[in-house]
């Protein structure tokens, strides 16, 4: 068998599993991991420039490929630097495995310099977590560290090697298991037979349906099975901001994303619906608005992979656990004869249900309301812009705020993995980073992050990585000099008194990515939104800043009304309500 | 309503920590708790008691269950089942109230098993209710010390929590 060190071993059981980057930066415990790394050439080493930037990358590698994202960061500060990505992989359910360098063992315990007892504070926002004790348990951890990251529902897992587990000059016996079994971990594979005929039973008799399918559906690659089934069904659907992509954007069956921002007429649908079925989503608050008025009329199918999402805020009448392909693949061929022999009377039921959720539908809840005779630009109308400029088909990552959600109800995913953004922990400084990743996993696909002049600002730091490794990524500033999101909270709940959410002493943003090499756009003037979008999209081997300047006073509508509204009380526009 | 959730987990460094960090991070209640390894050295028994309605030990075992480290576990309080705790009480014992001690603690069957001249240490076990009302048979003052393992259970029967 063949003899190598414990650092080599980290790299030969990453190289085994298959992994082509690694997103990371070095320190102290780290440097014989690091030294591994330079004497091999399999796997590619990212180097941010802050280790949040490099969980961020890895999470966006991993929303948009299905592959985990691996991350390598030192111990102490390095492995604290790294909380808010695994948090935000955490409540996306992204997988990604982080390995952290942690003090020499027999320092444990003695407040050792750079010492943070990483698996104490990772979790809370970890799937598992390992320490690991002697290098042997290297390859078996690790494989297991895959496995538990990427099945049933995924999520981060991070691995804490002390330094001399990692000694150069120790060596050990090295193979990579093909396979781990674990008594303790056995996710569902397939879903209850007798749990999907009562499915069945509903969805064949429901006068009002709505399909409402979030994250799961994007992250368990069933978005075909969902097309498909919508598609038999002819039930309208929803998709949530984490689902968006799963169904696409543009057909007619969807209703548009439901929830705090979502469309007057999948909220109202949700709300007048005899029958929801839920497929990978969890029925979070940002969805639900009050629990208890929530979907009144409604029947509820909980399809979901992981049980815990089941019947946690909403009961479920019909709970289902399993992999939502397989699970939906077992429905369709049982529904097949079910809609063949549809009656009249259901027929005639579906098509006033239609009726009126096209009545919903005219509202025209997204149209952008503006003075024509002014040349400000709407951030509206700045999406808008980038989804003709990309003709719809870029990858978009966005940072969170105003920015995030214009994007979500403006740019219309037509397939899966897509749309790529922070709807869980919703954290500010995902953007770039995420694209980063994306642009590494893809390096010929557009990659665009729609981002604020407040969120860019929290990582902005990457640019630096971008030059280094060349990521044409495509930067959209929508700049409305504001903490936007925070600003319209405070004008609808505390009388405009905009406290600390104004935007002072902003870069010159184009000065700012030129001297990083990059190149800068501005626009000031309406006139120039999509013929410079159009060149900036155009720039196939640079990173493209664009820095548009918006109207710093505009709202995100629709806006459900909370407290103790339902999901069909919603601000339509400052000042009107349902 | 008070539960009773016993779980089979592995013997592992940090396994513990994950129950009680969940506890602590959904806000759910543990009232006892107690824990060691079983007859298989790679499993520990840990067994809890919690106050919870229906629709919460639901998500609580759901959520033990979805811990790596958890091999299987049952909520005792569903079924038929035994249950027991240890308590190791300290008492002042002086004249009169040393006889009137050792009355008590035989009635409710406990043992002494320490005697100086002015305390004695009695041992007890039985269900949480049994313990309560021992400590209640004695006016605060004369309770030097207290000290409960917590509930410990089985089904039962044939039920068995097993790998
Ligand atoms: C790390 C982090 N800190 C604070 C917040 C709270 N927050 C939500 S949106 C927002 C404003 C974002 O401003 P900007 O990026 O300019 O986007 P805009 O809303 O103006 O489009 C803030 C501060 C957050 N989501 N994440
Ligand atoms: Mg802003």
């Amino acid at each position: 068998m063949e003899k190598l060190s414990g650092a080599d071993m980290l790299i030969r059981a990453l190289q085994d599993e298959g992994v082509d980057h690694v997103f990371g930066y070095p320190g102290g415990a780290v440097l014989h991991i690091y030294d591994a790394v330079f004497r091999q050439n399999r796997i590619q080493h990212v180097l941010v420039r802050h280790e949040q930037a490099a969980t961020h990358m890895a999470d966006g590698y991993a929303r948009s490929t299905g592959r985990p994202g691996v991350v390598l960061v030192t111990s102490g500060p390095g492995a604290t630097n790294a909380i808010t990505g695994i948090a935000t992989a955490y409540m996306d359910s992204i997988p990604m495995v982080v390995i952290s360098g942690q003090v020499q063992s027999h320092l444990i315990g003695t407040d050792s310099f750079q010492e943070t007892d990483m698996v104490g504070v990772s979790r809370p926002i970890v799937k598992h977590s390992y320490l690991v004790r002697t290098a042997s348990e290297i390859p078996e951890t690790i494989k297991k560290a895959f496995y538990i990251a990427t099945s049933g529902r995924p999520g981060p897992v991070v691995v804490d090697i002390p330094k001399d587990v990692t000694d150069p000059t120790n060596l050990f016996d090295y193979s990579y298991p093909e396979t781990v079994t674990m008594r303790s971990y056995s996710p569902a594979t397939r879903g209850h037979t007798g749990q999907i005929k009562k499915a069945i039973k509903s969805l064949a008799k429901c006068e009002r349906p709505m399909i409402y399918a979030g994250g799961g559906v994007v992250q368990g690659d069933a978005s075909s099975q969902l097309i498909e089934l919508t598609r038999l069904l002819g039930f309208p659907i929803t998709n949530t901001l984490m689902g968006l992509g799963a169904f696409p954007g543009t057909d007619k069956q969807f209703l548009g994303m439901l929830g705090m921002h979502g469309t007057f007429e999948a909220n109202n649908a949700m709300h007048h619906s005899d029958l929801v079925f839920a497929i990978g989503a969890r029925f979070d608050d940002r969805i639900t608005n009050t629990v208890s008025k929530f979907c009144p009329y409604a029947e509820i199918i909980h399809l979901d992979i992981d049980p815990t999402s089941i019947s946690k805020t909403v009961n479920a009448d019909v709970p289902i656990v399993g992999p939502v392909d397989t699970v939906l693949d077992e429905m369709i061929s049982l529904l097949e004869p079910e809609v063949a022999k549809r009656s009249e009377k259901q027929q005639q039921m579906l098509k006033e249900w239609w009726e009126q959720i096209e009545g919903w539908r005219k509202q025209d809840c997204l149209a952008v309301i503006r003075d024509e005779s002014e040349d400000i630009i709407k951030p509206q109308e700045a999406v808008q812009a980038v989804y003709k400029a990309t003709g719809g088909k870029a990858y978009v990552t966005s940072d969170v705020g105003q920015h995030q959600m214009f994007a979500a109800q403006y740019y219309p995913f037509d397939e899966p993995r897509k749309w790529i953004n922070s709807g869980g922990l919703g954290t500010m400084g995902f953007g770039l980073p995420a694209a980063m990743g994306v642009q590494v996993a893809f390096p010929d696909e557009q990659v665009v992050c729609i981002t604020g002049e407040g969120s860019i600002q929290m990582n902005i730091q990457e640019l630096s990585t971008c030059s280094q490794y060349g990521l044409p990524i495509k930067i959209i500033n929508v700049n409305n000099q504001s903490l936007g999101m925070v600003k319209q909270w405070q004008d609808m709940q505390y009388e405009g008194r905009h406290s600390h959410s104004y935007m002072d002493s902003l870069p010159d943003f184009v000065k700012l990515v030129e001297s990083y090499g990059h190149v800068g756009f501005k626009i000031e003037s309406r006139d120039d939104l999509e013929p410079v979008l159009v060149e900036a999209m155009a720039i196939k081997n640079k990173l493209v800043f664009v820095d548009i300047m918006v109207d710093p006073s505009e709202h995100v509508y629709p806006m459900l009304i909370a407290p103790n509204g339902s999901l069909r009380d919603m601000w339509l526009s400052k000042g009107v309500r349902t | 309503m008070r539960r009773i959730i016993s779980v089979l987990m592995e013997n592992e460094p940090g396994a513990l920590s994950r129950v009680i960090g969940l506890f602590a991070q959904r806000n759910y209640n543990i009232e006892t708790l107690t824990v060691a390894p079983t007859e298989d050295s790679t499993l520990s028994r840990l067994t809890l008691s919690t106050l919870a309605g229906d629709e919460q030990v639901e998500q609580i075992t759901k959520q033990l269950n979805k811990l790596i480290e958890v091999v299987k576990l049952v909520d005792l309080t569903e079924g038929e089942h035994i249950e027991r705790e240890l308590m190791l009480i300290k008492l002042k014992a002086t004249g009169a109230q040393r006889a009137e001690v050792k009355r008590t603690s035989d009635i409710f069957r406990g043992q002494v098993v320490d005697v100086t001249q002015s305390t004695y240490t009695i041992q007890l076990t039985g269900t949480t209710e049994k313990l309560d009302a021992f400590l209640r048979a004695f006016p605060e003052s004369s309770v030097m010390e207290v000290v409960r393992s917590g509930v410990s259970g089985l089904s039962r029967g044939e039920k068995v929590l097993t790998p």
